[in-house]
């Protein structure tokens, strides 16, 4: 970080201390940018001095690299949200020393806002129109202007057949811009902006919300609400309206230097119409405030602003924006954080765990992957020792105690947090706290979270050390011993059917048998089901299958890579064994049945079988809604096993489409090459022409791939939404006829799950959203489970 | 419009580090290449009883890892505290030197770096006693990987 007086930066163009062979003029933007970014950071100057002085630089070199600054100042305002009044006083200082820069500037802001609505960058666009809000209050842009451009946001609201989620942005960008501008707006145009006020009301009434539920991390409403963002924000806003826009948490610089500030001239906005809605545009989608912590949680200290103030608003803002800038860093993240402007007057540490477990446990996703948040909250507990960990350990007992009504999503990603976090403190816990789960059914959600979590642990640990880990009356929730379940290995009073057959396999693939030998000693295999038509023996064989595959996975049981090996040498008879789909479905079961106590191999092993093409993704769908699963149907690792098989479908559709993709491109470029090239050799006009000859074949074979992949996909989303259509129908039928509560554990978990496949893969279920309509979710289906849909349909809308 | 603002965004966690394989069969440009595409982590400082399974639940936090080779003892055959992690894409092996490198595993804070591609052979430690280089020399007690350092023992 540099700490440069600033007396030193008026020599730009001093001698550098090294020798380069860069030109100057690189080096001295690139020393701007640098200038400018690192404004604000931890300095020996204060805030207004280092303003002043880069304000100074800035002018003096305004003459030479007017464009490079005008650039850097845009990108910051941008891409750094969480030090807007910093950049917006400096924007400020400039504007008041020269004015058409000013006027430069506001209009490549107005540029560039365009571009990012243009581009679906509505958050980077939400920050300019904060930034622009900002400048009012430095006197570069004209209140009566700004007010304008929000009329017109607001007007969007009236737009016709348009997604709600489009009058939604334009709503937003207008309140969220009022902390910061609310005060000197009212001050010069209160009528203007009542009516907006009004507007804003009325839209807000009449907008539709059937898209909350699934997007609640906690049904209940006690003791947080899970409030509609939009609803929130307008509570804060006025709120705010009604404390005569006292507004004492957001930093501003400006305030120092306003008798400079107003002496400047102001710009106008120029009129801003935001661009029309077209279909490529993508909206964000709407989301829910997070909230677990409230005044009553801090036990000393600053008090928590209130869940409708102002405050709560800019601060939660201003963590989500600087995780959002620095979440490839998690030690520059975790510092960041914790050195947030005005925090000794706020509880801090409640302030970055609630903002963190909000972003981890956001519907439809995190908006960063997962083990971002471990490593964060791992960084936060080093550089805070004393009193981190006691926040964390607080608020995951507060989780704890609110499992019951907390989302299955939610909870799945929380276990995975805590088990993980767990594993880099030698799984120091206060087991003993939660021993009022051992007395629930275990099916509850306090014991079958401590049980997943207990499951979790052992994967990145070993079963002894889980059963050291927990009191003793913990043990009914302690994971099985991982170990497999040959059954041909014990003595059985009756012989099993198989049983000499398995000998036999296993001696032949000792003695280093081929697929063509094993294939051999299988055919004397007898076949339970077998036809008397069947002469060739080769129909589906549950018995081949079972003495096969248990033999193999036994004598490859040390580990995944003994597994993988035996699965590849043996490709081609699981091939023959699995060439129907009672066939796949079979070697799953047998699968299953080898390594029940081992769900991580079972896990591992199934993704090998899919990738090798053994058994296609429909098979396992198939498989994991069988009555065979259903005891397990709740348990973590199946709906792992699911999300994983389907992410490998799209994943594999991706591939395919990139390569049509791709395929095509190059046969663009040849012909464009052939048409430049024409009136060349006859002999280079052929080879050209069999070049696109061929292309042209790849490209039919290609689109034939993405056809058969897609619809492959689309198959698979069908197979499962039809199969949870039957068990929950199930379920409700017999609940209704019996007179019983439908809402039992089990219940809750499967209309979850069923919302879960809805949430994770909704952009590409968006594409098949016809077919389900007219095959599955029809009117005719009970309402509960069609609400999961409607739902899931109200949040593109 | 877009400037990328170098002077903030730093990505440092995935840039390559000094260690360059002196075995490697090419010359610094190559495997510099390499290291900048790979998909490949190198992992150290695990303990010898660390297994493939435990591995396999940490990396794939990241993403789907496709394939896990346990470092071995040239001449014991047995795990001696390393081992290679390739994933599917760079993307998720980036992640990887993100946030699960220096974070513990089996209790132990490990260490991953970009490696330019497995290969037969690489699989074994180079130092003389069979082992990784740094459990010759090194001169403190470390019970999860052998105890002292073989020079120690020797002496």
């Amino acid at each position: 970080m540099s700490r440069r007086r600033h007396s030193d930066e008026g020599d730009a163009g001093s001698q550098p201390h090294k020798r380069r062979r860069t030109s100057e003029p690189i080096e001295i933007e690139d020393r701007l940018e640098s200038l400018i970014c690192r404004v604000g950071e931890k300095s020996t100057s204060s805030l207004e001095s280092n303003l002043e002085g880069l304000a100074g630089v800035l002018e003096a070199d305004l003459p030479n690299y007017k464009g490079k600054i005008l650039r850097i100042l845009c990108a910051v305002a941008r891409l750094l949200p969480e030090k807007l009044t910093v950049y917006t006083t400096l924007v400020g200082l400039l504007n008041a020393r020269n004015y058409n820069f000013g006027g430069e500037f506001v209009e490549a802001m107005i540029r560039q806002l365009k571009e990012t609505l243009k581009s679906n960058l509505y958050s980077e666009a939400l920050y300019l129109v904060r930034f622009l809000s900002d400048l009012v209050n430095c006197h570069v842009i004209a209140a009566p202007s700004m007010v304008a451009m929000f009329e017109n946001f607001v007007s969007v609201t009236q737009e016709e057949d348009i997604p709600q989620v489009r009058s939604d942005w334009y709503v937003y960008a207008v309140l969220s811009s009022l902390p910061w501008v609310g005060k000197e707006l009212y001050e010069k145009k209160d009528v203007e902006m009542d009516r907006l006020f009004n507007q804003i009301e009325g839209y807000l009434k009449r907008r539709q919300k059937t898209h909350v539920p699934m997007l609640q991390v906690w049904t209940a409403e006690k003791p947080h609400p899970q409030e509609e963002y939009l609803d929130c924000l307008w509570a804060q806003v006025q709120k705010l309206k009604k404390d005569r826009w006292q507004e004492r948490h957001i930093l501003r610089p400006y305030i120092a230097f306003d008798s400079v500030l107003c002496e400047a001239l102001q710009h106008n906005l120029p009129p801003f119409t935001p661009p029309a809605h077209s279909d490529d545009a993508v909206y964000p989608m709407p989301h829910v405030v997070f909230r677990m912590f409230d005044y009553t949680d801090a036990p000393e200290g600053p008090v928590m602003p209130g869940s409708h103030s102002v405050e709560r608003f800019v601060i939660e803002e201003n963590l989500h924006c600087i995780i959002k800038s620095h979440w490839r860093e998690r030690k520059t993240c975790a510092a960041q954080l914790l050195s947030y402007p005005g925090r000794n007057k706020i509880p801090l540490n409640y302030h970055i765990v609630e903002v963190i477990f909000g972003e981890l446990f956001q519907l439809p996703s995190p908006p960063h992957i997962d083990v971002m948040y471990t490593a964060l909250l791992i960084e936060l507990c080093k550089l805070q020792p004393g009193s981190l960990p006691q926040v964390l350990a607080q608020a995951t007992e507060m989780m704890y105690m609110r499992l019951d009504t907390m989302n299955t999503t939610c909870i799945d990603r929380l276990l995975n947090w805590f088990s993980h976090h767990l594993s880099n403190f030698q799984f120091r816990w206060s087991w003993d706290d939660w021993a009022d789960c051992l007395t629930q059914d275990i099916e509850k959600p306090k014991p079958k979270f401590v049980k997943e979590v207990l499951e979790k642990c052992m994967r990145l640990s070993y079963h002894q050390r889980i059963v050291d880990i927990v009191p003793p009356s913990f043990s009914a929730l302690i994971p099985a011993n991982p170990v497999c379940s040959y059954k041909y290995e014990e003595e059985t009073e009756i012989p099993l059917p198989g049983l000499a057959m398995a000998t036999t396999v296993s001696n032949a693939i000792k003695n280093r048998a081929s697929n063509e030998e094993i294939l051999i000693v299988l055919k004397d295999v007898p076949n339970p089901n077998q036809d008397d038509d069947d002469d060739e023996g080769d129909g589906f064989n549950p018995l081949k299958i079972e003495v096969f595959l248990q033999t193999l996975l036994h004598l490859a049981a040390k580990s995944f890579s003994h597994s993988f090996s035996a699965l590849a040498k043996f490709h081609e008879v699981l091939k023959n064994l699995t060439e129907s789909d009672e066939g796949k479905l079979h070697i799953l079961r047998v699968l299953y049945e080898f390594w029940r106590n081992h769900p991580q191999m079972i896990s591992v092993l199934v993704d090998k079988l899919i990738r090798t093409q053994i058994v296609d993704c429909a098979a396992v769908a198939n498989w994991i809604f069988s009555p065979e699963m259903a005891h397990d149907f709740t348990r973590f690792y199946v709906w792992e096993i699911l999300h994983s098989t389907i992410r490998k479908m799209n994943k594999h559709v991706q591939k395919i489409q990139k390569e049509l993709d791709e395929a095509k491109e190059k046969l663009e470029k040849q012909q464009n090459k052939k048409q430049r090239d024409s009136g060349d050799e006859e002999d280079m006009e052929k080879n050209s022409e069999d070049e696109e000859g061929q292309l042209e074949e790849q490209i039919e074979r290609l689109q034939e791939k993405v056809e058969s992949a897609q619809s492959e996909q689309k198959n698979l989303f069908l197979v499962i939404f039809q199969r949870f259509i039957m068990l929950l129908t199930e379920h409700l039928v017999r609940c209704e006829t019996s007179g019983i509560d439908i809402n039992t554990s089990w219940y809750k978990n499967c209309i979850e799950r069923l919302q879960q496949i809805f949430l994770m893969h909704h952009v590409i279920i968006q594409q098949y959203v016809g077919t389900l309509e007219n095959l599955l979710f029809t009117a005719e289906l009970d309402h509960h489970i069609l609400a999961v849909y409607q739902q899931f349909c109200a949040l593109q809308l | 419009m877009s400037i990328k603002l170098n002077a903030l965004f730093s990505d440092s966690y995935v840039d390559i580090s000094q260690y360059r394989d002196q075995h490697f069969k090419g010359n610094r440009y190559e495997q510099e290449k390499l290291l900048k595409q790979s998909c490949t982590l190198y992992v150290g400082n695990l303990s010898f009883y660390t297994t493939e399974e435990q591995v396999h639940e940490l990396f794939s936090k990241s993403g789907d890892v496709k394939r896990i080779i346990i470092g071995l003892d040239k001449v014991k055959k047995t795990a001696c505290g390393f081992c290679f992690v390739e994933y599917y894409t760079r993307a998720d092996a980036e992640n990887a030197m993100r946030f699960i490198n220096g974070t513990r595993l089996d209790d132990r804070i490990i260490r991953t770096d970009w490696d330019a591609g497995f290969k037969e052979g690489r699989q074994f430690g180079r130092g003389k006693s069979g082992g990784q280089v740094r459990d010759e020399y090194r001169q403190d007690y470390d019970p999860a990987r052998g105890g002292y350092g073989k020079l120690v023992q020797k002496s």
